[in-house]
C-alpha cells in the first residue's frame, strides 16, 4: 500500500469507526427529510383540502347555490359560520380565508351581468397574510362558481323575469344610449325573456336549487395529470426532501473534515505528516479523496433509506444519479479543504462554516423549492452549486430525466470543486 | 550525520534564527537548549524539512534535505513536542501508517512495527488505541512513530513533557540504546538535568543565535571564575572535607542523591502503564 492509499484508508477507517457519531450523522438527515417530505405531501396523491370559512349574509337561492357548489369542490374544506367566528378563525390561522357573501347578492349580481354600469355587489375575502397564496386560489374558484350560479339566476324564469323587466325599464329610460345600441340591447333582453318562458313551461326539468335555467357554464374543463418521471408514477415529496437534507448534512460532514484538519494541525499530527517524505499535493489530495469516499458513502446510505423506507425511486438515469452523487461528494471534500485553508482555529472556523453551509443549502433550495423564490433570486442561485446538486438529483429521481440531464450539474459542481481546490492550495498555510 | 550551516529564517522583519550552525554525529546525542523564543523550534523545523531556510543548508550524510518529498527526509525521524498520534487508531496501525509514509512496506514494515513497539515497551498493547493509554505510554508511542522507519537521525522536541519519572527514565534508556546503535540524536529540552544526563554535546541558542556549544565540561570551563563540580561515589567524611579546606577549596553545595534518585529508589523503575 502506498502513502496515498494509507492516508485515505486511515481517514475512512477513523470516520466510520465512530459508530455513535455515524449513527447521528445518518439519522439526522433521514429524520428531517422524512418530516419535510411528509409536509410536502409525501408519496400520497391525495390533494390537501384548504380550510375556508363562508359567511352567507344574503341567504338567497343564488348565495345558497354558490355555497353548495363550493362545498362540493375537492379543493376546499368549507365551513359555514357567522362573520365574527370566521374573522377569529382566520386570525388564529385555523382557516386560510373566509368568503363573505353580501346581502343583496342574489338580487344585484344578475343585473350586473347585463349592465356594466349597474352597482356590483362586493364579496369580501378575509385571508391569512402568511398564506397569501390561498387568496388567488379562492378568487379563482369564486369567479367560477359565482359566475355560474348568478348567470343561472339571470336566466331562471322565477328570478330572472323580474331582473329582465327592471333592465328593460332602465335601458328604455336611459338618454345616454345610442338608439341603435338601445334597440339591440332590448332585442337581447327579448331573447332572454323567451328562454325564460320556455324554461318556465310545464315540461322543462328543474335544475339545482329549484332553478330551471342551466346558466352560463365554464367553456372548458381541465384534465389534471401529474407529469412525473414515468407514466405510472406519482410525485413523491420525499424525493425533494431527501435531496435537500442529504446535500445539507453531507456538507456538514465536509465541515467536519475541514475542521478535523485544523485539529490535526493543533495536535501536531499535521506537522508529523509533513515531516514525512511525501509531497504537499499528496497530503492535500489524500484529504480530497478520503472526503469524497466518505461523502459518497454517506449520501448513498441516506438515499438507500429514502428508497427502502420512503418510496423514492431513481426513475431517470442510474448512471446520471451516481455521477451527481459523486460530483457532489467531490464538491463536499473540496469545500472542507477550503474551510481548512481559510480557517484559523477549529472553534471559530466551525461557526463560520456552518453559517456558510446553511446559506448554501438555503439558496440551493434544500429547505423550500427554488420556484417559490422571487425571480431575481432564482436567477442568482443558478451559480450556487447546491442548487445544481438538488435540481440534478430531482431530475434523476422523480423527474425521470436521462443521462444527458446529469452532465450540466456534474460539470458545474466539478468546476466549483476545482475552484475550491485551487484556492485552497494557493492560500493553505504550510508552515506552522 | 546531520549538518546545518548558517541557517537563517525570518518571519516578517524579525529573524527567528540568525546563522545557526550545528552538527550531530552518528552515535551522539546533542542537546539543543535555550529559553523560550530562542529559535529552537524554528531550527528543528528547518532541520527536518518542515520549513525552508531563507539562507543556509541542512544535509544528512552530505545529502541536502531537498523538497517535501526529498529522499533525505527518509533518514530523519521527528518526535514532536505534541503527542502526534491518531488517538482512535490502534498503536500498531499508527506505526504502520507512519512507516508507509516513509516508504516501508510488506514484511519489513511488520518487523519494524514490532521492533519499535518492543523498544518502547508497548509490544503487549499493539492493538490498543492510544486514547486508552496513559500520558507516558502515549509519549513512548510518539517516539516509536519516529523510529519505525529506522532513521539515521532522530530529532526530539521536548519528548518527556508531562511524563512520570518511570516513563522518563524508560525514554532515556531508549535514547541511550539508539545512541549505542549509532543513531544521531538532537535533543531539545528545557530541563538541564535531562541534558546533563543524556547529551554528549550541548548547543545553546538565544535570540536565534548560537551563543555556546561544546561538551558539558567545555561549557563549564567557559564560566567566569573556576567552579568545578565533583561527583563522588561513596561517603564524604569530615577528613576529606578538612583536606579540601586545607587546600583552600570551598564546598558550596553538598547534596546526596537527587530527588529523582530517591523517587525511583522508592517506587521502582518498573513502568506504570
Amino acid at each position: 500500500m502506498g502513502p496515498l492509499a494509507a492516508l485515505v484508508r486511515t481517514d475512512v477507517v477513523l470516520y466510520f469507526s465512530n459508530k455513535r457519531a455515524l449513527a447521528i450523522t445518518l439519522a439526522a438527515p433521514i429524520l428531517i427529510a422524512a418530516f419535510f417530505g411528509a409536509a410536502l405531501g409525501g408519496p400520497s396523491t391525495k390533494v390537501t383540502r384548504i380550510p375556508v370559512a363562508v359567511v352567507d349574509r344574503d341567504a338567497s337561492p343564488v348565495s345558497r347555490a354558490i355555497v353548495a357548489a363550493m362545498k362540493s369542490d375537492a379543493s376546499f374544506e368549507l365551513r359555514e359560520m357567522a362573520e365574527p367566528e370566521a374573522t377569529r378563525l382566520v386570525r388564529e390561522g385555523k382557516v386560510r380565508a373566509a368568503v363573505i357573501l353580501p346581502q343583496g347578492l342574489g338580487e344585484e349580481a344578475p343585473k350586473a351581468i347585463f349592465n356594466p354600469t349597474a352597482k356590483k355587489p362586493q364579496i369580501g375575502v378575509l385571508y391569512d397574510p402568511s398564506q397569501s397564496i390561498t387568496l388567488a386560489l379562492v378568487r379563482g374558484l369564486l369567479a367560477q362558481y359565482v359566475m355560474k350560479e348568478v348567470s343561472r339566476a339571470a336566466f331562471d324564469p322565477a328570478t330572472g323575469a323580474r331582473t329582465v323587466a327592471a333592465l328593460r325599464g332602465d335601458i328604455a329610460a336611459s338618454a345616454g344610449i345610442d338608439p341603435g345600441r338601445r334597440a339591440d340591447l332590448l332585442a337581447l333582453l327579448d331573447s332572454v325573456a323567451r328562454v325564460q318562458a320556455r324554461d318556465a313551461s310545464p315540461g322543462a326539468a328543474p335544475t339545482r336549487g329549484g332553478m330551471r335555467a342551466p346558466g352560463l357554464a365554464m367553456p372548458f374543463e381541465t384534465r389534471d395529470t401529474q407529469v412525473a418521471g414515468s407514466r405510472d408514477r406519482q410525485y413523491n415529496g420525499y424525493s425533494h426532501s431527501f435531496a435537500g437534507m442529504g446535500v445539507q448534512f453531507v456538507l456538514f460532514m465536509g465541515i467536519e473534515m475541514g475542521v478535523g484538519l485544523l485539529l490535526m494541525r493543533r495536535m501536531g499530527l499535521w506537522k508529523r505528516l509533513r515531516a514525512a517524505p511525501v509531497s504537499r499535493r499528496l497530503l492535500l489530495g489524500s484529504r480530497v479523496v478520503s472526503g469524497t469516499v466518505i461523502a459518497a458513502a454517506l449520501f448513498s446510505a441516506i438515499y438507500a433509506a429514502a428508497i427502502v423506507f420512503f418510496g423514492v425511486r431513481v426513475d431517470g438515469s442510474a448512471i446520471g444519479f451516481a455521477a451527481i452523487l459523486l460530483a457532489f461528494a467531490v464538491l463536499t471534500s473540496t469545500f472542507g479543504l477550503l474551510i481548512a485553508a481559510l480557517g484559523k482555529t477549529p472553534e471559530a472556523t466551525r461557526g463560520l462554516a456552518v453559517l456558510a453551509t446553511l446559506l448554501l443549502v438555503m439558496l440551493g433550495g434544500a429547505w423550500i423549492p427554488t420556484f417559490i423564490f422571487p425571480e431575481w433570486l432564482q436567477t442568482v442561485t443558478l451559480v450556487v452549486p447546491t442548487r445544481w446538486a438538488i435540481d440534478g438529483l430531482e431530475a434523476m429521481t422523480w423527474r425521470g430525466q436521462g443521462l444527458q440531464a446529469a452532465w450540466v450539474p456534474v460539470a458545474e459542481m466539478l468546476a466549483i470543486s476545482a475552484l475550491f481546490a485551487a484556492i485552497s492550495v494557493r492560500i493553505f498555510a504550510w508552515e506552522e | 550525520m546531520l549538518s546545518a550551516s548558517g541557517l537563517w529564517k525570518s518571519y516578517g522583519a524579525i529573524p527567528a534564527v540568525a546563522g545557526v550552525s550545528l552538527e550531530v554525529r552518528a552515535g551522539e546525542i546533542v542537546g539543543l537548549l535555550g529559553p523560550n523564543g530562542a529559535g529552537k523550534s524554528t531550527t528543528v523545523s528547518m532541520l527536518c524539512g518542515l520549513a525552508a531556510p531563507d539562507r543556509g543548508e541542512v544535509t544528512i550524510a552530505g545529502d541536502p534535505i531537498g523538497g517535501d518529498a526529498g529522499a533525505a527526509k527518509r533518514r530523519i525521524g521527528l518526535v514532536t513536542q505534541e503527542i502526534a498520534l491518531y488517538e482512535n487508531l490502534g498503536a500498531a496501525r499508527n506505526l504502520e501508517l507512519f512507516g508507509t509514509l516513509y516508504g516501508v512496506s510488506g514484511p519489513a514494515l511488520a518487523e519494524r512495527v514490532a521492533a519499535a513497539l518492543a523498544l518502547v515497551g508497548l509490544a503487549d498493547r499493539a492493538h490498543s488505541k492510544p486514547s486508552t493509554f496513559s500520558g507516558g505510554m502515549k509519549r513512548r508511542l510518539n517516539i516509536a512513530c519516529a523510529l519505525v522507519h529506522d532513521p539515521d537521525v532522530v530529532l526530539l522536541d521536548e519528548p518527556t513533557a508531562g511524563v512520570d519519572p518511570q516513563s522518563r527514565n524508560a525514554i532515556f534508556e531508549n535514547l541511550e540504546t539508539l545512541r549505542s546503535r549509532g543513531k544521531a540524536l538532537l535533543y531539545t529540552t528545557h530541563y538541564m538535568e535531562e541534558a546533563e544526563r543524556l547529551c554528549d554535546r550541548i548547543v545553546i541558542l538565544d535570540h536565534g543565535r548560537t551563543i555556546a556549544s561544546g561538551t558539558q565540561a567545555e561549557l563549564r570551563r567557559a564560566l567566569p571564575g573556576s567552579v568545578e563540580r565533583l561527583e563522588v561515589e561513596g561517603a564524604v567524611d569530615a577528613e576529606l572535607l578538612a583536606l579540601l579546606a586545607a587546600r583552600g577549596l570551598t564546598v558550596r553545595d553538598r547534596s546526596g542523591a537527587s530527588l529523582e534518585d530517591v523517587f525511583l529508589h522508592l517506587t521502582g523503575r518498573q513502568l506504570r502503564d
